[in-house]
């Protein structure tokens, strides 16, 4: 086997990552209850003034906010997931193992029950209660976790399920109080895009430009942590402190993609196990391999969502469970079968 | 370049205050350029003082010098590229190949952010050659045997370029032709480049062969620190691990030492 240099990797995973992104940018735009042609779609981007009224609508203020809200998500819950995986080598971590997807959804159910205002302006109340309890959950288990100096994986893993449980808890008893508000809930936390909107889009945007960054430049260091917190840490790799900066990076991305999008389940544990397959375990490919894959994957997904049934909308968050645990299933019994 | 000095004084350990001492206090010196040999039953503390002394365990007591320096204090990448250590047993959970292994022994010696890795490959590729891995440049290190890696593993640490090793126990995976072959190349980077190595050793006969100083550890106290024939002797070997051997003498220079075990483990 001949060896290929890591920057052609890169190109060629980030090149094939970038047209299955446009791709599945293209057919979002195009599919749905009413189809699109390509000639309109050129249309609203050359001359929208020409463009009917009602097309205009449905390209500009629905499906473009919800496509790149879709690619936003993905992409924060895709690399959230590789980084997990890697801090703690764990093939079954996924973005929400660290209790912000609970602390959400507490957060959301909050807003939606109790009919809260929204404590941030610039966003509605429930993206807005959804990422303060995002927050709060992370630094809950974060607390919890924390010995010392030191962040124990096991400690962690604990303090995720702990927090988690309490917050999954409190929904719970919510939901039993919601009455005409139980759908909205039992949308929310099937995960949706239905909401897509600018301020949502402008909500995890940066994070995921802050988180996306912050994750790539770890991944040198990630790639040594797979050898152990001994070998990592002879190596040169202070490993206490690079799991806090993945965890927290990968905290803030998944609580503001969670925020907006409700709980879309199994994309951040499969996308990274997909882009492992497809371009090895070096981070630094695996990173940017997984933010495109990720993204194509979660608008793909949301088109199906909103067709399948159409005029009735499947939560995306059922469409990814569905397509992903069995695919999941087959991934694990193939490298089962391999060793 | 000289290694600096490696020096633990009053260096004492235990794994959690409710917990018995693993190591009881001891000052232990290595000189530059010395190849010194760790010896003791399992659960010695040979392995909580080699970790002690390559930074990965603080300890509870007493302090490890580099140089002036207390190491603990020593920023990572710095003490990294001058002290290398190579545990016992290394799991990697991700297929990453050999070559890559290999390569993150440049971590400390990376340009720029690390992202891309060029100008190494001489490095890494004598480093390989030296350990006998090149042929498994491009095979998974989650593919290959227990000796296979273990061999990788070493030739990561050669990478770091660092003047002082610290191996826990390099030979256990390997067959007899590779113990040789990675003994006699640790003592070539000990004589030809004045490397400081430090090894934790079940071999007797290989440790008599190869350090120039052995120290004989047993519940966390070290029993006889000296040159192999001062310290491989009946009696003492009998107090440390518990069984009679015949000590004689091997062929060549006197140094040189056959353990034939003549009895088995005491009561």
């Amino acid at each position: 086997m001949k060896r290929t240099s890591l920057a052609l990797r890169l190109a060629l995973a980030c090149a094939g990552g970038a047209l299955l992104l446009a791709v599945a940018g293209l057919v979002g735009m195009l599919v749905g209850s009413v189809p699109i042609t390509p000639g309109e779609l050129w249309m609203a981007w050359s001359d929208p003034a020409r463009l009917d009224p009602a097309t205009a609508t449905i390209l500009l203020d629905l499906r473009l906010p919800r496509v790149l809200l879709g690619m936003l998500v993905g992409a924060s819950l895709a690399l959230a997931g590789s980084g997990f995986q890697g801090i703690l080598r764990n093939p079954l971590a996924d973005p929400y193992i660290v209790g912000t997807s609970a602390g959400a959804a507490l957060g959301a159910t909050l807003a939606i029950v109790l009919h809260l205002p929204s404590p941030l302006p610039w966003l509605s109340p429930v993206p807005a209660l959804a990422f303060l309890g995002a927050l709060g959950a992370m630094l809950a288990v974060y607390r919890l976790a924390r010995i010392g100096n030191t962040l124990p994986v096991e400690t962690f893993l604990l303090a995720g399920v702990v927090v988690g449980s309490f917050a999954g808890a409190m929904v719970s008893f919510l939901m039993t109080m919601a009455h005409e508000d139980l759908p909205r809930v039992v949308f929310w936390l099937m995960g949706s895009l239905g909401q897509a909107d600018a301020s949502r889009v402008a909500l995890v945007s940066p994070y995921l430009l802050i988180g996306g960054v912050a994750l790539y430049l770890l991944s040198p260091a990630l790639n040594l942590a797979s050898m152990g917190d001994e070998v990592a840490w002879s190596l040169g790799v202070d490993v206490e402190r690079l799991k806090i900066r993945v965890i927290l990076a990968g905290s803030l991305v998944t609580a503001a993609a969670v925020s907006a999008s409700g709980l879309i389940g199994f994309l951040g544990l499969l996308v990274p196990h997909l882009a492992r397959m497809l371009v090895g375990p070096d981070h630094r490919v695996l990173m940017p391999a997984s933010a495109l894959g990720g993204a194509a994957f979660l608008v793909m997904a949301d088109t199906v969502a909103r067709t399948v049934g159409a005029p009735q909308e499947i939560p995306v968050g059922v469409v990814t469970a569905m397509v992903g645990a069995p695919f999941f299933f087959w991934l694990l019994h193939r490298r089962k079968g391999l060793s | 370049m000289k290694p600096p000095r490696l020096q633990a004084r009053d260096l004492a350990f235990s794994y959690g205050p409710a917990s018995p001492r693993v190591l009881e206090p001891l000052d232990l010196g290595l000189e530059p350029g010395s190849f010194v040999g760790l010896l003791g039953p399992n659960g010695s503390g040979k392995s909580t003082l080699l970790k002690l002394l390559a930074g990965v365990l603080r300890p509870d007591q007493g302090r490890v010098e580099l140089g002036e320096e207390d190491l603990h204090r020593i920023p990572r990448g710095r003490l990294a590229s001058t002290l290398a250590f190579v545990p016992q047993d290394v799991h990697v959970w991700l297929p990453f190949t050999c070559r890559e292994v290999v390569a993150m022994g440049r971590y400390v010696h990376r340009s720029g952010l690390g992202l891309l890795d060029s100008g190494h490959d001489e490095v890494i590729r004598r480093c390989m050659a030296d350990t006998g891995v090149l042929d498994l440049a491009e095979r998974r290190i989650t593919e290959v045997s227990g000796g296979e890696a273990q061999r990788v593993r070493i030739a990561q640490a050669l990478a770091q370029e660092a003047r002082i090793l610290v191996l826990d126990e390099p030979t256990s995976h390997l067959d007899i032709s590779f113990q040789v072959e990675v003994m006699d190349l640790l003592s070539r980077l000990n004589r030809t480049r004045g490397m400081t190595v430090l090894a934790a050793l079940h071999d007797l006969n290989l440790a008599s062969l190869y350090c120039d100083r052995l120290i004989a550890l047993r519940q966390g106290r070290v029993m006889r620190d000296g040159p192999p024939a001062a310290v491989l002797e009946p009696a003492l070997l009998r107090a440390v691990f518990g069984v009679e051997v015949e000590v004689q003498p091997g062929p060549g220079q006197s140094p040189r030492l056959f353990l034939v075990p003549t009895g088995g483990r005491r009561p």
